[in-house]
């Protein structure tokens, strides 16, 4: 009789305390860690969709070739050449293409990322059956980043091909323009999806656009940075896409230095932060 | 001597919930003070539930009531505010994804990929469960004839009607032959033809074994599947039981009803009263729950009234659930 009272608090924790440090566990553990064979598996569903639209998806190679056509070959033949930062002078065309191939790594990873994925999270409710599955919030995030990086991938490869063939590709390191492509497109990507989980409506996009395009133009794309004063010239290199070009042209001229391993950090933290933000708002848009 | 080990046990059996650590075996969903809060709002306010493996459970409870959002919860996609959850054992704040791989899930509102195809919609969702293509593609097929979808397997999913949508989203549910499905208003907005289609599917897979945890607010679809359920109000759980015991324990056998010309109901209701167990005065009829609809109609005459109609009727769940409910509109 008396063996009981001091028993019960040993067999039974309470239902109070228990719940409380159940719920004190998921506020303190971080987002589960992404699952690579999980989240390929959304990049299985996109190949599926595409396979009948990949027209859509060629399309987006076309945009940063018209640019290169009109602008590098046509103003370039007026322009000549343009002293680089580095010191160096360089044929206008040469200069201004891997500028473009930059922004349209840029251009394809915000579209994808902003668009298509504010429309499957509000209109589709694709993610709502997909985390009913053995998926998590960050599975989707890294999915459709991934999904992404491989449009830009495929996009940046044509492109440098068709910078090949316009004899506008000045050394092997440009090689490596590809995988800075990539970097560029993750960035990109991750943080614009950190952005669509906040947005509401379609009007929000505005501010995409509002980003982007100052971001295309002022970014040493179409002349250097020496033009600017240098105030300003502070500013644009605060801007990610700043990086990605200066990346991207250091590798395909071939004026390679120390510096593009700052552009390469730059863009790393950027997406790693986006990312992180992306996965933890999808989490708590998604499960509610 | 029989009574105090009588009395013992008695007080083991009360104290069960507070000796209790975690669910028995057979328990595929064990909820102790379960809450969910949404900001200053309570959901979910301190539920319990068990339910084992092989049986029909229902939720059954107005708009608003906490059903969905316990659904959710034993879904592993929405973590419990406080109280304890076991989903088949196990805990969903650590086991999340392990839980969603044996569960099936049919949400409220369909959320197929509208971009596939019928057949397409069940391969993907497969995959996201790890199962080998070609393990799939074989179950995909079985599942399109088990929902009679097999003629629209390669039609994009937009142009089929809400009862194909619906039966698509039960296939879907089922291809990773999961132990237990759960159902949030299963045949919300379908046709009667396609709720009855619907209940004979769930029907079929609950004679294979399956567990159903559905939530519903139609009474017929509770008592047509359901072997017991809850019926819950404002985030709480009002009663619980199988839909006889409930109608045994909430209401009469019978119910008669009486229509009087209109402005009259209120009048007689008071010479009614010894009649009944129960009375219900609505603006268009009175209700009198009692065991013995007939003599209670007999008697009524017998006073000298002439209602202008009278029905005698078995109680329903619809009875139990308006008595727990109330009968006033919830948005």
């Amino acid at each position: 009789m008396s063996l009981s009272p001091p028993l019960q608090p040993t067999v039974s924790p309470g239902p109070t305390r228990a719940g409380l440090s159940s719920t004190l566990l998921a506020r303190v553990l971080p987002m589960p860690l992404p699952s690579a064979r999980r989240a390929s598996l959304l990049v299985e569903r996109n190949l599926l969709v595409y396979r009948r639209g990949w027209l859509l998806i060629l399309s987006g190679f076309f945009e940063p070739l018209f640019y290169l056509l009109s602008i590098g070959i046509g103003i370039g033949a007026l322009v000549g050449t343009v002293t680089t930062d580095a010191g160096v002078a360089i044929d206008y065309t040469v200069f201004v293409a891997p500028a473009l191939m930059a922004s349209s790594a840029m251009n394809g990873a915000v579209y994808d990322s902003t668009f298509n994925i504010f429309f499957k999270l509000k209109y589709a409710k694709l993610y709502d059956a997909v985390l009913a599955t053995p998926l998590s919030a960050s599975d989707v995030a890294a999915g459709e980043t991934t999904w992404a990086l491989m449009r830009g991938a495929l996009y940046s490869t044509t492109f440098l091909a068709v910078m090949l063939a316009l004899g506008l590709v000045e050394s092997w390191w440009a090689i490596l323009a590809i995988p800075a492509c990539i970097l560029i497109g993750f960035a990109f990507a991750a943080v614009g999806l950190a952005a669509t989980s906040f947005m509401k409506s379609w009007q929000n996009f505005e501010f995409v656009q509002l980003a982007i395009l100052p971001m295309f133009l002022f970014s040493t794309t179409f002349y250097p940075l020496s033009v600017y004063p240098e105030a300003l010239q502070v500013v644009v290199q605060c801007t990610p896409l700043y990086h990605g070009i200066e990346l991207v042209r250091s590798l395909v001229t071939g004026i390679v230095d120390a510096s593009i391993l700052g552009h390469v950090l730059y863009l790393v933290v950027m997406g790693a932060l986006g990312l992180i933000i992306g996965s933890k708002r999808l989490a708590t848009l998604l499960l509610k | 001597m029989i009574e105090p080990a009588s009395l013992t046990q008695d007080a083991a059996v009360d104290n069960r919930d507070a000796f209790e650590v975690g669910p028995g075996v057979e328990e595929l969903v064990w909820a102790r003070g379960l809450r969910k809060t949404f900001g200053d709002f309570t959901a979910v306010d301190g539920i319990d539930i068990s339910v084992r493996r092989g049986e029909a459970f229902g939720f059954l409870g107005p708009n608003g009531a906490g059903k969905s959002s316990t659904m959710r919860m034993i879904g592993a996609v929405s973590p419990a505010t406080e109280g304890r959850l076991r989903i088949l054992g196990r805990d969903p704040v650590t086991d999340g994804p392990a839980i969603r791989a044996r569960l099936g899930v049919v949400p409220q509102t369909d959320n197929l990929d509208q971009e596939l195809t019928v057949r397409e919609n069940l391969l993907i969702y497969g995959r996201y469960f790890g199962i080998p293509r070609a393990q799939i593609r074989a179950r995909a097929a079985e599942l399109l004839d088990f929902v009679q979808l097999t003629e629209r397997a390669d039609d994009l999913v937009e142009p089929l009607s809400g009862g194909m949508k619906r039966r698509l989203t039960i296939a879907r549910s089922l291809i990773n032959e999961p132990e237990m499905l759960l159902l949030d208003e299963p045949t919300t907005g379908l046709d009667p033809q396609a709720r009855h289609a619907l209940w004979d599917r769930l029907f079929r897979l609950k004679q294979r074994g399956v567990t159903l945890v559905l939530t519903t607010h139609y009474m017929d679809e509770a008592e047509q599947l359901c072997d017991r359920l809850v019926v819950m109000d404002k985030g709480r759980i009002a009663a619980e039981g199988s839909p006889a015991e409930l109608i045994g324990t909430y209401s009469t056998r019978e119910v008669l009803e009486l229509r009087f010309p209109a402005g009259e109901n209120e009048a007689h209701a008071g010479g009614l009263a010894d009649l009944a167990d129960r009375i219900e005065v609505l603006p268009d009829r009175l209700l009198l729950y009692t065991d013995d609809g007939d003599a209670a109609a007999t008697a009524v005459v017998e006073r000298g009234l002439h209602p202008a109609s009278v029905l005698v009727r078995r109680s329903s769940l619809e009875d139990v659930f308006l008595r727990l409910t109330g009968r006033s509109l919830v948005d």
